[in-house]
């Protein structure tokens, strides 16, 4: 039985099945309308989510498969006080795969530990969202044609960021690949995450604080959410926020082939007139993340090499 | 100064922080034993001023390792024949469950108390664990 709760329960090889999958599917949609036929997958979300849901239900729905769930911790019997573990026994009698969001961090780990079915992490508080690390990745694959020899930047709140930290352990593991951290001192990565992951790893790396000095260098932005309750006070959040904000202007001496991309939802740090540009990839990396939630699903139960 | 008889068989568990005897005795659950256990509290030390000592009898089992989690300082003697056989050097366990307790209030342990508090060695070299479910470090203070 496989589940999926951190992006790095995939080995390189199997994640680069994975978005090989995913890009069979881009091509041949038809093809695998018809691959979960007679399946189910559970989405238990015990806080609400938009895209993450319904990227879920529409990846089964195109594979031919059922859904069924709850979307919210009051509709399900966690508000009588079952635990997770209960839960997933039960959900195991009901479908064939389970996608579980929960916003305490390790909720989908307790769930794969007791489930009959296979697990995907669909997000667990602050901590891990593999399927958006998979989506990144698909994005950048697609788009660039490689994920190794890549320079990425990542711009916004590094520090709380989870896509970010995901995304980090998931690109040092391909060759060449550099990283330029754009943030506020308050919001710089974790101390763990440049020890533990950049440092032990010998990856190249360099921590700035604004975004316009090293546009050039950028094969990928990564733009993310800078929050106003991540600042200790208003008037650094106010003195700072516009350092992190990406405008047509700024794109000026970016190169032609960089990417823009954001796990969404963009409140302001992307303004809209950055849209339009052939550059920003935002909105497709979305539709990437129904390809890349379908690879998993039919790899996950055991459908990846078969014939429709 | 108080003195404890020599053990001619059994463990000293020694360089215990002054006051946390107590602690390690109910950790290996020694109450349970039914062989001779000698707590001395407060023992004068050169290296720690004071300490605390515990002396086990006879022959047994325990896992001792967990004992490097709790305080690296510790040293374990193995006694045979009145004499020091063995002085153990503690290993890291590579897993421990409900030793260290995790108190990350986003963790799913903060809400699920029949969860067993299991921790991962992640950095043996720097003494790191990390709780299994929610990955955050085990901090001293957090005890």
């Amino acid at each position: 039985m496989r589940h999926v709760i951190s992006p790095l329960d995939l080995t390189v090889e199997e994640t680069d099945d994975i978005l090989a999958l995913a890009g069979k599917i881009m091509e041949n949609p038809e093809k695998y309308a018809h691959a979960c036929e007679g399946k189910k997958l559970a989405t238990c979300f015990y806080e609400p989510s938009t895209r993450t849901r319904l990227s879920f239900e529409a990846a089964m729905l195109n594979l031919g498969g059922k859904t069924l769930g709850f979307h919210s911790a009051d509709s399900c019997s966690a508000s009588k006080g079952e635990s997770v573990a209960d839960t997933i026994r039960i959900i195991s009698c009901y479908a064939d795969i389970c996608a579980m969001r929960h916003p305490k961090e390790g909720a989908p780990f307790v769930a794969s530990q007791f489930s009959g079915i296979p697990v995907i992490n669909a997000g667990d508080g602050g901590h891990n969202h593999p399927t958006q690390t998979l989506t990144d990745l698909l994005t950048i694959s697609k788009l660039k044609g490689r994920l190794d020899n890549l320079t990425i930047g990542f711009c916004g709140d590094l520090k709380f960021g989870r896509t970010v930290h995901s995304l980090i352990n998931a690109m040092v593991r391909y060759p060449g690949v550099k990283f330029v951290l754009i943030s506020p001192d308050e919001l710089r990565i974790p101390t763990y995450l440049r020890e533990e992951t950049l440092d032990a790893r010998g990856i190249s790396y360099k921590e700035v604080s604004r975004l316009d000095e090293v546009m050039p260098e950028l094969d990928i932005l990564y733009m993310t959410r800078v929050q106003k309750e991540r600042f200790f006070n208003e008037e650094d959040y106010i003195r700072l926020k516009d350092s992190f904000i990406l405008t047509k202007k700024k794109l000026e001496n970016a190169r032609d082939d960089m990417f823009i991309l954001h796990p969404l939802p963009r409140v302001n740090e992307i303004s809209v007139d950055v849209d339009t540009d052939p550059r920003a990839a935002f909105f497709r990396q979305a539709q990437y993340g129904v390809y890349a939630r379908m690879a998993l699903i039919l790899t996950l139960l055991g459908l990846a090499g078969k014939e429709y | 100064m108080l003195n404890i008889g020599g053990l001619h068989q059994g463990v000293v568990i020694d360089h215990i922080v002054a006051g946390m005897a107590m602690d390690i005795y109910d950790y290996l659950e020694l109450g349970k034993l039914d062989c001779c256990v000698a707590i001395i509290k407060n023992a004068s030390s050169r290296k720690m001023g004071r300490k605390d000592i515990i002396k086990i009898e006879g022959p047994f089992a325990l896992d001792l390792d967990t004992l490097a989690v709790l305080d690296p300082n510790i040293t374990v003697n193995m006694i045979q024949d009145d004499t020091i056989v063995e002085k153990r050097k503690l290993r890291l366990p590579e897993k421990v469950t409900n030793i260290l307790r995790c108190k990350n209030p986003r963790c799913i342990t903060s809400i699920e108390q029949e969860l067993p508090h299991v921790f991962r060695l992640t950095n043996p070299e720097k003494r790191v664990y990390r709780c299994a479910y929610c990955e955050q470090k085990y901090k001293e203070s957090n005890k």
